[in-house]
């Protein structure tokens, strides 16, 4: 099969993060899965006019187009012209080819949260009026209609993340090769389940300290950031913690809050994003599907029963009270 | 007299947009246009948000310059509080720089700019079918083992930062993980292990043999490894006499650590260095289509001019230096740090070979300093001091990318950001004309550049271009 590769208006770190493949690379994965390039912007050879023999190629139906996969957000400005991001060489805005190209795919892949719904390119005001390819923010409808399918008949297959997880990225291609995926194997908001299924909260090394409400109170220090540090892992779709990034890392596992960057309007929380909004002193903001009332008496009751162990390790920048060790019982 | 004008685009193995548009006579271009095509608008996004948000956002500009950013931001906002990081903070933050810097320098030979000398054009060079089994997009040797290295070495990063790109570990205080024993004795596996890599393939010899070499014939003769072959290629194509920079050469200094910065801040010109004075920055807007007059970025605004009216012909604004275009990038940071090699090299003007060299001596001498730096590791100590920010205040904060100089000017008034502005290296190097008519430095680079008869994407432009490694994405933001 071979893939298209657009990059709309974002920072190109979905491509840069593909790179991080591992065991094996990126490249040899995707051509052991029968897929190629016909053509990606930051990885082919072809450039200037050989690429723009190509697009033509691909829209007047002379090259089959398998997948086009797209990373970026969409821009409508200037005044809905698309202008803000011409394809450069060709006099047309990315609005106009995106649109133009994806009705003749058989699968259409947003990579990225821009590509899927506006993502970070859309905060603060939206200056350059940026929304996903069939989502804008929260609501169904971006550069494509709600309704579009491509050939395959199924949406486009949002694989959000900010930036996307290598894996995310190449096992979504690897099963479409495979002609594994379909309508069921997405969730409501077209992200695939075999990450999406997932909470970032799944596997976070601070279960403890969210079991026991230890929380940080600053930044660096080891206790739980759903407190005070703004981190919404509980609510997050992701299998970042389960998979590790990097090596096996993750944000929560470097001491920083999870942003919920897969999903939509991450990117204007309505508070600073590493702080937690509190009403009346409590944190608003439940993990998902917990009851309200359950939760708050879970918590205070947890937070009552915290070990010494953990509330001394929860605002230190390291462990400093180590496990009791059990006496051997004789 | 033969006369035409091409447009070149999409420019691709550059990050983000590009299209330049040249005036071709008698088959060499006569004048070159480079145009950012893309505005998102980081710079307005910024305002009224709280502070500490830069952390998260700004990153988001880049995502190949994303550790840049975050540094950047961390140090625009310590700058405005008046406090540093911690030390070890200072220095865990280098490291993930350091890090990103060196895959940057990699992809960028390997992925973006080699991959033109396996192209058929080549074809019958005695040294094309080398390039072609090494460099050959996606598929080449040398493209696959630096792909596979720098997923292992950004390892480092995972453990430091969680992720990459985009972290959120950078901090004006410090880094939000205090590495341990364990993290340190793994850093120092993974380094030796990349050691390997860049002594069995790229240099073909101990790191210290390229970092040390002492001069500019030594440099351009080097012969073992895919640096070799680089050579060996620039001297059959004489690259060693394309693509002239302006020869003023700008650094910001790069890795800002308690003993100062790594490489050392400066303007060269003439062979002289003196210090920069960041109050002689302002930004040109006569052929930007933005709003607004010429000013420092302290005082900046970002408004896009939706008519896009001419004369202007980009989004990308033309920063100047007391008046003047500057180069930056890894080989300006090299002569300014007073590499003997480079300032060598530099004597006869900035070329494409020059600033491909330049980058290949800061791999090795970075990975030298990554060693010494993991090994200076303190895990017992702090990695993150508390930083109270001011309600009113205002910062500058400046480091080195890969591609060069970086600035942020952050202002804030009531808690809130009231002015956020960001000049990119490839701002410098691709900005377009400026109220003078000078053009910005690949402008100027370009001419004379040949254009063989039926190209429509001269390799020669390509070569000069991707010689710069442009940014596009950090340009205009």
């Amino acid at each position: 099969m071979n893939i298209l590769w657009l990059q709309s208006a974002g920072c190109g770190g979905c491509t840069m993060s593909l790179l991080c493949a591992e065991g094996p690379g990126v490249f040899d994965l995707l051509r052991d899965a029968g897929l190629r390039f016909l053509w990606h912007p930051a990885l082919s050879e072809h450039s200037g006019g050989e690429v723009r023999d190509i697009l033509h190629a691909v829209e007047q139906g002379n090259v089959p187009l398998d997948i086009l996969c797209v990373e970026g957000s969409i821009l409508t400005g200037p005044r809905g012209t698309g202008k803000f991001q011409m394809l450069s060489g060709t006099g047309r805005s990315m609005l106009d080819w995106v649109q133009s190209l994806a009705p003749l795919a058989t699968h259409v892949v947003a990579v990225g949260t821009c590509a899927t719904y506006g993502g970070i390119t859309s905060a603060g005001g939206n200056p350059a009026g940026a929304i996903g390819l069939q989502y804008d923010g929260h609501q169904p409808g971006g550069a494509l209609p709600a309704t579009f399918r491509a050939r395959s008949g199924l949406p486009v297959i949002n694989v959000a993340g900010c930036p996307t997880h290598p894996d995310w990225v190449t096992e979504t291609l690897l099963l479409i090769a495979a002609g594994e995926i379909d309508a069921a194997s997405l969730d409501a908001l077209g992200r695939p389940l075999f990450y999406a299924e997932n909470l970032v909260h799944h596997a976070c090394p601070k279960n403890e300290f969210y079991e026991y409400k230890a929380s940080a109170e600053k930044p660096g220090q080891m206790g739980c950031m759903m407190e005070h540090l703004g981190c919404v892992g509980t609510q997050a779709a992701g299998d970042c913690n389960i998979r590790g990034w990097n090596g096996g890392s993750s944000c929560t596992r470097a001491g920083y809050a999870c942003i919920n960057c897969t999903a939509p309007e991450f990117e204007e929380p309505h508070h600073p994003f590493t702080q937690t909004p509190k009403f009346a002193g409590i944190p608003v903001g439940l993990p998902s599907d917990m009851p309200k009332a359950w939760f708050m008496a879970l918590a205070s009751l947890s937070k009552a029963a915290t070990p010494q162990r953990l509330a001394k390790n929860a605002v230190a920048d390291r462990i400093e009270v180590t496990p009791t060790i059990r006496e051997s019982k004789k | 007299m033969t006369a035409r004008s091409l447009v070149v685009g999409p420019f691709n193995r550059v990050e983000g947009d590009l299209e330049i548009r040249l005036e071709v006579e008698d088959g060499r271009v006569a004048a070159a246009f480079a145009n950012a095509p893309l505005f998102r608008g980081f710079e307005t996004m910024m305002l009224g948000k709280a502070p500490m948000d830069a952390l998260t956002i700004t990153p988001r500009i880049c995502g190949i310059c994303s550790i840049s950013q975050s540094a950047a931001a961390a140090a625009a906002l310590g700058a405005a509080a008046g406090q540093p990081q911690a030390a070890q903070g200072a220095l865990a933050t280098a490291i993930m720089h350091g890090v990103e810097n060196l895959c940057d320098h990699l992809t960028h030979f390997n992925l973006f700019f080699c991959a033109d000398f396996a192209r058929p054009a080549y074809g019958g060079r005695d040294w094309h079918d080398r390039a072609v089994a090494r460099f050959t997009a996606m598929e080449g040797s040398a493209v696959r083992a630096c792909v596979e290295a720098r997923a292992q070495i950004l390892h480092i990063v995972g453990l430091l930062g969680g992720k990459w790109p985009h972290t959120l570990a950078i901090q004006p205080g410090g880094v939000t993980r205090a590495p341990t024993m364990r993290d340190r004795i793994r850093m120092t596996s993974t380094l030796s292990s990349f050691r390997r890599y860049l002594e069995d393939t790229l240099f073909g010899a101990p790191v210290e043999a390229f970092a040390e070499l002492e001069s500019a014939a030594a440099l351009t003769t080097w012969e073992t490894g895919d640096a070799g072959l680089f050579m060996q290629i620039a001297a059959d194509l004489d690259l060693g006499r394309m693509g002239y920079g302006p020869g003023r050469y700008l650094s910001f200094g790069a890795y800002p650590l308690a003993q100062g910065r790594a490489f050392a801040a400066g303007l060269w010109e003439n062979a002289m260095t003196r210090p920069v004075d960041t109050a002689e920055i302002r930004e040109d807007l006569s052929h930007a289509w933005m709003h607004g007059d010429t000013t420092h970025p302290a005082d900046g605004q970002t408004f896009p001019d939706e008519d896009m009216q001419d004369p202007a012909y980009s989004w990308c604004k033309a920063p100047r230096l007391a008046g003047q275009t500057i180069e930056t990038g890894a080989f300006a940071r090299q002569v300014v740090d007073g590499h003997p090699a480079a300032i060598d090299l530099a004597t006869s003007g900035t070329t494409v070979l020059a600033r491909v060299a330049g980058r290949l001596l800061e791999v090795a001498r970075t990975q030298l300093l990554l060693e010494s730096w993991v090994a200076a590791l303190k895990p017992e100590e702090r990695f993150m001091a508390e930083v109270s920010l001011p309600a009113d205040g205002a910062g500058e904060g400046l480091v080195e990318a890969a591609r060069g100089a970086l600035g942020h000017w952050i202002r804030i008034e009531g808690g809130k950001i009231a002015g956020y502005q960001i000049v990119a290296p490839t701002t410098w190097n691709f900005s377009p004309r400026d109220a003078t008519g000078t053009p910005g430095p690949v402008e100027a680079a370009l001419v004379g550049a040949p254009v063989l008869p039926g190209e429509d994407t001269p390799l020669s432009v390509q070569h000069i271009v991707r010689s710069f490694d442009p940014c596009m994405v950090c340009t205009v933001h």
